[in-house]
């Protein structure tokens, strides 16, 4: 499977902002270079995340659209 | 028939309002002791919370938002001041400090907290006014404020009133200019997500309005720690801000005593069907109001029709009849946009709100609304 994480966040059936908040709450328990993954079926995920990361400063590994839901792949960067 | 026990924990707006359409709606049965209404509140006193952005800005005393409980309930119900412990669901008993109480159907209503602890420095350098203290202490600051940097600062969500940190820019707004020190106040509002409400609609009608009243705002502003000495949030995108008086809305928990008992996910909510409100697992279980992990606002008046449901089906199940009632997302907010326009939404989980027009009648209606609750509470309106 491309981008493979340390951990993943399954917020599937959760919606805006949820699966984003979720995302905020477990980068802030995680050591810098850790990768995450956040399950989201939630489309709007796809767009808010990775704006997010860009602003915090992480690193987007990829964005996977996969069988009715996304997989929004992240590095801690910092 | 054997006497069955209903219990409700909590003593807030969803505790209340389903004890109470219970007692309306099984009057013969209550009065014929087929079954027994017990509500568990941990205080003798319910707090009319969306007073407390009154009372900051002195428009609305303690007297006018704090009732005895007793003096809510129908006079059928039997109300237990005492503080639940635990919930035993093998046995089907609740725990209480003083005693004991078995349920045939329990309905947790045991509400949401503050949690300012879980940002480092929250406490020592920041304000807040989600409950009666640091209302009290807010109302005070801001009496005295001479002026410099307001920040309204959403730390976490869910929150309860998600409209409230709005609403209290908004009003900060004119506190200020009617005490003619606008010009010597500048307010910044930060919100965690990436606009300045979670609906579309909501946000952007707000963000026009913060640039009428010149309110500034941040978004993707997620604070991690205050420095209460130098007056600073530090956020998780790497941001410092500044402040002379912080007014932020903390993170929220669940009760402890779902928690403890097993009830509640990670988050300390309680996992709860978003149509029939029983709690996932449990066919005699119902959650009401900010204890569940629904997506519905954390507001009075989903705990209000939250309780129409779980009552209708609850006395429907003693009657033998088949319960029906379903909730469906509805809520509604009243969103104040001065000391004297509102506008409100109403919306469910499938139609999205559309705000009207601000106006002085709906903030009157709302202005009503803040004494006739008292009516709410007793199953009344």
């Amino acid at each position: 499977m491309q981008g493979e994480a340390d951990r993943v966040i399954d917020a599937r059936g959760s919606y805006c902002p949820g699966p984003l908040m979720e995302l905020i709450k477990a980068i802030k328990e995680e050591d810098v270079g850790t990768v995450l993954a956040v399950l989201s079926s939630d489309a709007s995920s796809a767009k808010d995340i990775p704006e997010w990361v860009k602003k915090a400063g992480h690193e987007l590994v990829g964005v996977f659209e996969e069988d009715g839901y996304w997989r929004i792949v992240i590095r801690k960067s910092r | 028939m054997d006497l069955k026990n209903i219990v409700v924990i909590g003593g807030g707006v969803g505790g209340t309002l389903t004890a109470n359409y219970l007692a309306s709606k099984l009057k013969p049965e209550l009065r014929e002791r087929k079954i027994k209404i017990t509500l568990i509140s941990a205080t003798d006193k319910q707090l009319y919370e969306p007073g407390l952005l009154y009372l900051i800005f002195n428009k609305m005393e303690e007297s006018e938002i704090i009732r005895e409980i007793k003096y809510l309930l129908d006079p059928d119900i039997n109300l237990v001041v005492d503080t639940a412990t635990r919930v035993d669901t093998s046995n089907q008993v609740v725990e209480t400090e003083k005693g004991s109480y078995p349920y045939d159907y329990l309905v947790i209503a045991t509400g949401s907290k503050v949690a300012p602890e879980e940002i480092p420095g929250l406490k020592e350098g920041g304000h807040w006014f989600y409950n009666l203290e640091g209302a009290r202490k807010l109302r005070d600051a801001l009496a005295k404020f001479k002026g410099g940097k307001i920040v309204v600062s959403v730390m976490g969500v869910p929150h309860k009133c998600p409209v409230a940190p709005i609403e209290v820019s908004f009003m900060l707004h004119d506190f200020f200019k009617h005490l003619q020190m606008r010009d010597q106040v500048e307010i910044l509002y930060t919100y965690p997500i990436n606009k300045v409400f979670l609906m579309d609609s909501v946000a952007e009608l707000v963000a026009d309005l913060f640039d009428q009243k010149g309110i500034e705002y941040k978004t993707f502003f997620n604070p991690i720690e205050v420095d209460a000495k130098n007056k600073k949030i530090m956020t998780l995108e790497g941001e410092e801000e500044q402040y002379d008086l912080l007014i932020a809305i903390p993170p929220h928990k669940g009760s402890d005593l779902v928690i403890n008992s097993g009830l509640a996910d990670k988050g300390g909510w309680v996992p709860t069907d978003r149509f029939t409100l029983k709690v996932e697992g449990y066919d005699n279980v119902y959650a009401v109001g900010d204890a569940t992990n629904l997506p519905v606002s954390k507001a009075g008046s989903v705990a209000h029709f939250e309780a129409e449901v779980i009552a209708e089906n609850i006395a429907a199940e003693i009657k033998g009849l088949p319960p029906t009632a379903r909730y469906y997302g509805k809520t509604m907010c009243f969103i104040e946009t001065s000391f004297d326009e509102a506008t409100y939404i109403w919306f469910d989980y499938e139609t999205p709100p559309k705000p009207v027009m601000p106006s002085r009648f709906i903030h009157w209606t709302k202005i009503a609304y803040n004494r006739l609750y008292w009516l709410t509470a007793r199953g009344i309106l």
